[in-house]
């Protein structure tokens, strides 16, 4: 600590006393065996999660005073919307961004997502949900060789609960609560599955799909559910997942009768 | 099985699973419900049942076929969840992990009791009111019934609510709340009428 800025260490002699405990799983390589290492920080008011980070990276002392590696997470924009520094804090997944230390019973127990693999420490590798995005098609075609004009009209109201479902940042939080998202399944969660109702939504979109349905029929699909209805609760965004996820499951079951018996009507 | 038929393989077993299984398991838990009306009634009850026209075809394409899909594939998808109830406590979650663990004690608990009636039925022993108050004589075997009752009858009525989903006809946060009181009452409902009828065995 400086010596010569005054008002600074003012402040810094009446808060000394009050510390912050972190419990942080770490693991050095995609490979290596995770381990524990406790670190002991001095409070300030306001902190959050990612500001503690931040401290250890600039003084990597653990708890019992050696010096040690910083610890290594993600981050990008800080307002929880980009879903980078998602990790599970006392237990449940969130963003580490808006994860005030004020809010949480000590000592503060960081880990990663573990649903997702770890590359190091509190980094994991989310490419499994930009894949199923892929998988999906999340995204509206109108490339094309000439111009195609203006697609139709969508109605403001449905604009406006089609909105909510956009607000899906791709964090991996639902992922992480969901029982059915594991090694055992190639579920590709419920994030995807309002994805698909996002994309279907939106009026050129519903032009393919069925594309999108059929991709929900297949295996990771949406018959992996099965209505824990954790993602709901866990959605920092407040996304209805779960209503999503039942709106999918009637269209899916539609288009399965449509795909059995032959149909005229596969996008409408 | 293929995991590509996975979709399929779940919607076939969320269908069983009330028709024709669940609705079996009412209609059940009713005919055994004369038991109460005391031995002459169940007898009668149990012998109309078991004369059926057709009887094996009905047995087989009405309740085996069906049931043992339903047990065989809950028995996987049972042990895909990794439960996490400690995480989220929440309601929901809690009846994903109890109809997981009804389920499969109910594979236990029917094979158990087909054994005990059907197949001894098979194999020339009487099935009647007698016999099923000397396996009800014993306290751990009246024990293992009711919660084999209390099982079905959970793992039906939360059924109910899951295939609603499961079959988009609940969508919405209010009509999914309103089904789980409805929910409620038929696992109340069903299991009165199973648990008086074991009782009416021992009493």
């Amino acid at each position: 600590m400086s010596e010569n800025t005054t008002a600074v260490k003012d402040l810094q002699q009446q808060t000394a006393q009050k510390t912050v405990l972190f419990e942080i799983r770490r693991q050095d390589t995609a490979e290596s065996q995770p381990y524990w290492e406790s670190f002991e920080l001095e409070y300030r008011p306001n902190m959050n999660v990612i500001s503690a980070l931040m401290e250890i990276r600039r003084n990597p002392v653990n708890a019992e005073g050696k010096q040690t590696t910083p610890v290594n997470w993600e981050m990008s924009c800080l307002e929880e919307v980009c879903g980078a520094c998602s990790m599970v804090i006392n237990g449940r997944p969130r963003q580490s961004c808006t994860a005030l230390v004020d809010q949480f019973t000590q000592p503060i127990k960081l880990e990663p997502m573990k649903t997702f693999p770890v590359v190091r420490d509190l980094i994991v590798d989310r490419e499994f949900m930009f894949d199923s995005l892929k998988k999906i098609k999340a995204w509206v075609p109108i490339d094309g060789t000439y111009d195609l004009g203006e697609g139709p009209r969508m109605p403001e109201r449905k604009r406006q609960w089609a909105y909510e479902l956009s607000k899906c940042m791709t964090c991996g939080v639902c992922l992480e609560a969901c029982p059915n998202v594991n090694d055992n399944t190639n579920f590709m969660g419920p994030a995807l599955l309002s994805q698909v109702r996002l994309f279907n939504t939106h009026p050129t979109g519903a032009m393919n799909k069925d594309e999108r349905l059929a991709t929900l029929m297949t295996d990771g699909g949406i018959g992996e559910c099965g209505n824990s209805q954790n993602c709901v609760v866990a959605c920092p965004k407040g996304i209805p997942l779960t209503t999503s996820i039942a709106a999918m499951n009637r269209a899916t079951n539609v288009q399965m009768f449509k795909n059995f018996f032959g149909s005229d009507h596969m996008v409408d | 099985m293929s995991r590509e038929s996975d979709f399929y393989l779940r919607r076939l077993h969320s269908l069983l699973g009330i028709i024709p299984v669940g609705l079996f398991v009412a209609q059940h838990l009713v005919i055994n419900h004369f038991a109460t009306r005391g031995p002459e009634a169940f007898n009668a009850a149990s012998d109309f049942m078991g004369n059926l026209p057709f009887v094996l075809f009905l047995e087989w394409f009405i309740i085996y076929i069906p049931l043992m899909f339903h047990g065989f594939y809950g028995v996987y998808i049972a042990f895909t969840a990794k439960n996490n109830v400690q995480r989220y406590g929440t309601f929901r979650n809690w009846m994903f992990m109890l109809q997981r663990i009804t389920g499969v004690f109910l594979v236990i608990f029917i094979a158990w009791h087909i054994y005990d009636t059907r197949i001894q039925k098979a194999l020339g022993v009487e099935v009647n009111f007698d016999m099923m108050a000397k396996v009800l004589s014993n306290p751990f075997m009246l024990a293992f019934y009711i919660a084999g009752v209390l099982a079905a009858t959970f793992h039906l009525a939360n059924g109910v609510w899951s295939f609603l989903v499961s079959w988009g006809i609940t969508q919405s946060p209010r009509s999914q709340t309103i089904v789980t009181y409805i929910s409620m009452a038929i696992f109340l409902i069903l299991s009165v009428i199973g648990v008086q009828a074991l009782l009416a065995f021992v009493v």
